[in-house]
């Protein structure tokens, strides 16, 4: 019996080969969402937690990490949904170095805290598409949605930003 | 400037602001954690979801105060 399979079946070591052959793809995926290596790791076992859940619904003779990765977006969605304010924004968030130096330390801080006023899915789909540059097909596929859903989505996400930023300092970018 | 030319502003400085995740490696095996959730919280084997059990008591609820319409589940099944 094939190792998917067998892991449908239940077994455990089966599970556990799989578990081993793509936590790190799985983890990747999730900290470019969440952005945070110790949440990023404990969504990683949640999401295998709820792999191994539903094992029943998985079909053997399908792609397992494009399974695993949706199911970890869901994951990753949910935290985004119930993390509270505070902890959504992590004092030690990456600044780009190769940014505008003109564009000053205030006017990041007020990006990105508008940025994490963004409803989660619209975040989510911003920061997998504008920040982290993922392809729109990849994107759709984790998070289940059509490719220009993701666009629509992104679409508007970046109208809210624009309208939360210029009401932080309308001067800037108003017509 | 048009609203395009705006969005696209926008990218660029929301690139600015907050870059890319550059440290997405795992460093450790997280199959001990996964042992313990596992442990902690088992998934149920045959999980049967709460509605399919009030569709049922409610079936056997009319079965038992109405025989009568026996023969019609019969008919339906």
């Amino acid at each position: 019996m094939k190792l998917l399979e067998r892991f449908a079946t239940g077994d455990l070591e089966a599970f556990e080969a799989l578990f081993r052959q793509h936590q790190k793809e799985v983890y990747a995926w999730i900290v470019r969402i969440v952005r945070d290596t110790g949440i990023a790791e404990d969504l990683t076992v949640e999401t295998f937690w709820r792999i191994h859940k539903h094992r029943s619904q998985f079909r053997p003779d399908g792609n397992f990490l494009a399974w695993a990765r949706r199911i970890g977006t869901n994951a990753a969605l949910d935290h985004l949904r119930h993390a509270r304010p505070e902890s959504e924004l992590p004092d030690n968030l990456p600044c780009a170095s190769t940014g505008d130096p003109a564009l000053g330390s205030e006017r990041r801080r007020q990006i990105k805290e508008a940025f994490h006023q963004l409803p989660a899915k619209y975040r989510l789909v911003a920061t997998l598409a504008l920040i982290e540059e993922e392809p729109y097909a990849n994107i759709a596929q984790a998070v289940g949605i059509s490719e220009s859903l993701v666009k629509v989505r992104l679409f508007r996400a970046v109208r809210m930003l624009r309208k939360k930023l210029n009401s932080l300092r309308p001067e800037v970018t108003t017509k | 400037m048009s609203n395009e030319e705006l969005d696209k502003e926008m990218k660029e400085l929301l690139k600015q602001a907050i870059a890319p995740a550059q440290d997405s490696e795992l460093r450790r095996d997280l199959w001990p954690q996964m042992l313990r959730k596992l442990a902690d919280q088992p998934s149920p084997v045959n999980t049967v979801p709460w509605f399919d059990w009030v569709l049922a008591s409610l079936a056997g609820a009319a079965v038992l105060f109405f025989p009568g319409i026996i023969p019609a589940l019969f008919y339906h099944l």
